[in-house]
C-alpha cells in the first residue's frame, strides 16, 4: 500500500499553547480518513502544516514517500480549509482557469467539476453573488480540477444549513466511490461515522486514537436486558466473567460485554437459570459513544 | 515564469478597479504629450511651451522621465492592493494550497512589477522620442542618443519603490493601511531622519545620509530638471547667481536602489515564509 502522507512527531507551538503535541500517523492510498477532534484540537492546525501554510514547531511530514517536495505535492492535492477562499470579483470559471494555471493542468475539466457539484448554470457568475453552500460546493470543485490522489476536507460542511450539508454529503460520498483517497476533517461525529473507514482521533493536539472505525475501541457492544425477576438477573450478570460493567437505568439493565457473546446465547443460559427476559438487545455503541469514552478515560488518566 | 505572469495578469485584469487604474496610469503617460499643446496667446504675451526648448533631445529625456516618475504615487494603489487583496480575501492561503511555492507567489508578484516597470519605460521612451522628433530644435541620431541614461534611471527608480510598495503590502495586509505607511515612512525619511542626523552630525553628514534611504534614494535619481531649463537658468544669470548642480545619473546611486529592491523582495519573501497564514 503507498502512503500518501506521512507526519511524524509533528508540533506545533503557538506562543504558551501548543496546539498539536507529537502527532504521528499515515495516509495510505485509498482509505477514506477522518479528524476527528472537538473545536480546538488542532485538526486544522495539522491540516495547515502538510499544506504548507502553517510552519511546524518540530518534527517532519512527507508526501508520497518524499518522492516530491511539498509544493510539487500539493498540485496533486485538492485541499480546502475551512472557509473557501477566492477572488470575490471573478466568476466561477475565472477563478477555477486561474487555479488551473497554478496547478499547471489544463483547463478542460472546468465544466465536468461544476457540473459534479451542480454550478455549471450558475458559472458565469462572480463569486461574491454565491451563497455559503454554493462557495463551498465550487471550492469542492476547484479541488477536484486535478483529479487529486487525495481530496483534504476541513469542515466542509461548518456553517451550512441541512439541505447543504446534505448535498456536500452526497458529493464526497460520489468521490470516495471513485476510489479517491478522502481526508475529512470534523468535529462532527456522525459525519464522519458515516463517510469514513479510518479515523485520527485529537484532543488539545494529542493523537488519542488512530485506526479503523471499528477497531476504535475494542469492544464488544453491550446488551440491554429487561425481566421481572430483576435481583436474578443482576446477580447471574454480576457473577458471570463474560461481562463487564452493569448499570440499571429506568427499570433496564445494561451490561457491557468483555468477550464476543451473541443474544442467542444469553438468552439460552438465562433460560436454562430460570430468568426469563421481557426485553433483549444487542448494540455497539455508536462513534460518539465510543469517542465520549475515548475522550473521558484520557482525561481521567491525565 | 511566463505561467507566474500569467497567473498575476488573471488576478489583475478581472478587477475592475485595477484594470481602471491601469489604463489610467498608462493615459496619464500619454497625456504628458498634452504637455505641447499648452499655449498661451493673451494679446502681446504669446507663450507656447514647445517653443521653449523643453523638447530638446537629451533634456527631454530627463523632463519626461522625471514627470512621469511623479504618476508612480498613482499606480503604487494598484500595487499595494494587488499584494494586500490576497491577505483580506485569504486568496494567499489558497494559492498556497493549490501548490503555489512561496516563492512563486513572490515572483509572480515581482516579475509582475517588472513588467510594469518595463512597460512604463517604453512608454515614456515613445511618448518621448515622438515629442522630440515633433518639436526637438536638433534631430540627429548622436543627439537622441544621448540623455538615455534617464530612462534607464526611470525602470529603476519605478522597480525600487514598486518594490518598495509589494512589501507593505505584505507588511500591513490592508491596501489603505499600506498607503498610509507609506506616507508616514516619507515623514520619517524627510523629516525624522534628515533633522535627526543634521543635529547630530550637521548638514552635510545629513545629505550624505539621505542619499541612502530607500524613498530619497530613488527620488535622488532623476534630479529635478526645472533649473536646468534655459529660460531659468537665463534668469539665475541675470539675478548674478550661479548653479552648479549635478544633474547626471550615477551608476552608484542606481546601485543604491538596486540593493533597496533586492532588500524588499528578500523581506518580502522572509515575511511570508516566517508567517503563519
Amino acid at each position: 500500500m503507498e502512503a500518501i502522507l506521512t507526519v511524524t512527531n509533528l508540533t506545533k507551538k503557538f506562543g504558551f499553547l501548543t496546539a498539536v503535541k507529537d502527532l504521528s500517523f499515515t495516509i495510505e492510498k485509498g482509505n477514506v480518513y477522518g479528524i476527528l477532534g472537538p473545536n480546538g484540537s488542532g485538526k486544522s492546525t495539522t491540516l495547515g502544516i502538510v499544506l504548507n501554510v502553517v510552519n511546524p514547531s518540530g518534527g517532519r511530514f512527507s508526501w508520497f514517500n518524499g518522492r516530491l517536495t511539498t509544493h510539487q505535492a500539493l498540485k496533486k492535492v485538492g485541499a480546502i480549509i475551512e472557509r473557501p477562499n477566492f477572488y470575490p470579483y471573478m466568476t466561477a470559471i475565472q477563478n477555477l482557469k486561474l487555479v488551473c494555471k497554478i496547478k499547471e493542468v489544463p483547463n478542460d475539466k472546468i465544466e465536468e467539476k461544476l457540473e459534479l457539484v451542480g454550478l455549471l448554470e450558475r458559472k458565469n457568475s462572480k463569486f461574491s453573488t454565491y451563497s455559503l453552500g454554493m462557495k463551498q460546493r465550487l471550492a469542492i470543485a476547484s479541488a477536484l480540477l486535478n483529479d487529486p490522489e487525495i481530496l483534504i476536507l476541513d469542515e466542509p460542511t461548518n456553517g451550512l444549513d441541512p439541505q447543504g450539508i446534505h448535498q456536500i454529503r452526497e458529493i464526497i460520498k460520489k468521490i470516495a466511490s471513485q476510489g479517491t483517497t478522502i481526508l475529512l476533517a470534523s468535529h462532527l461525529l456522525d459525519e464522519v461515522e458515516k463517510v469514513c473507514s479510518h479515523v485520527v482521533i485529537l484532543r488539545k493536539g494529542e493523537k488519542l486514537y488512530s485506526g479503523r472505525v471499528e477497531d476504535m475501541l475494542a469492544s464488544y457492544g453491550f446488551f440491554e436486558l429487561k425481566s421481572d425477576q430483576t435481583e436474578a438477573l443482576l446477580d447471574f450478570l454480576e457473577k458471570h466473567a463474560s461481562f463487564g460493567t452493569v448499570k440499571h437505568e429506568n427499570g433496564l439493565i445494561k451490561v457491557i460485554l468483555k468477550e464476543e457473546m451473541d443474544a442467542k446465547t444469553l438468552n439460552q443460559h438465562l433460560f436454562e437459570k430460570g430468568i426469563v427476559l421481557s426485553h433483549l438487545v444487542k448494540r455497539k455503541e455508536s462513534l460518539e459513544e465510543q469517542f465520549l469514552t475515548l475522550t473521558n478515560n484520557t482525561q481521567k488518566q491525565a | 515564469m511566463l505561467r507566474l505572469l500569467q497567473i498575476e495578469f488573471i488576478k489583475l485584469w478581472n478587477n475592475r478597479a485595477s484594470k481602471i487604474l491601469i489604463i489610467s496610469y498608462f493615459t496619464l503617460l500619454l497625456c504628458m504629450a498634452l504637455l505641447a499643446a499648452i499655449k498661451f496667446d493673451i494679446g502681446p504675451v504669446k507663450f507656447h511651451i514647445a517653443d521653449q526648448g523643453v523638447f530638446n533631445f537629451p533634456y527631454i529625456w530627463h523632463l519626461n522621465t522625471w514627470i512621469a516618475g511623479g504618476l508612480k504615487l498613482f499606480f503604487a494603489i494598484v500595487i499595494v492592493s494587488m499584494m494586500a487583496n490576497e491577505y483580506s480575501n485569504k486568496t494567499i492561503k489558497q494559492n498556497l494550497i493549490d501548490g503555489l511555492s512561496k516563492k512563486e507567489f513572490i515572483a509572480s508578484k515581482f516579475l509582475t512589477v517588472f513588467t510594469f516597470s518595463l512597460i512604463s519605460t517604453l512608454f515614456v521612451f515613445l511618448v518621448s522620442l515622438v515629442l522630440g522628433l515633433i518639436y526637438s530644435d536638433y534631430t540627429e541620431i548622436s543627439i537622441i542618443l544621448s540623455g538615455l541614461e534617464y530612462l534607464v534611471a526611470y525602470f529603476f527608480k519605478l522597480l525600487g519603490f514598486f518594490s518598495f510598495c509589494l512589501f507593505l503590502g505584505i507588511l500591513v495586509k490592508r491596501s489603505a493601511f499600506a498607503l498610509g505607511f507609506l506616507i508616514v515612512w516619507f515623514a520619517i525619511e524627510n523629516l525624522a531622519l534628515r533633522f535627526l542626523v543634521w543635529w547630530l552630525a550637521g548638514s552635510e553628514a545629513s545629505a550624505t545620509f539621505m542619499k541612502y534611504l530607500p524613498l530619497e534614494s530613488m527620488s535622488n535619481l532623476i534630479k529635478e530638471p526645472v533649473s536646468r531649463f534655459k529660460a531659468v537658468q537665463s534668469v539665475v544669470a541675470q539675478m548674478g547667481e550661479e548653479f552648479n548642480k549635478d544633474y547626471n545619473v550615477h551608476f552608484h546611486e542606481i546601485l543604491i536602489v538596486l540593493c533597496w529592491t533586492a532588500i524588499f523582495i528578500y523581506l518580502s519573501y522572509a515575511l511570508l515564509k516566517r508567517r503563519d497564514l
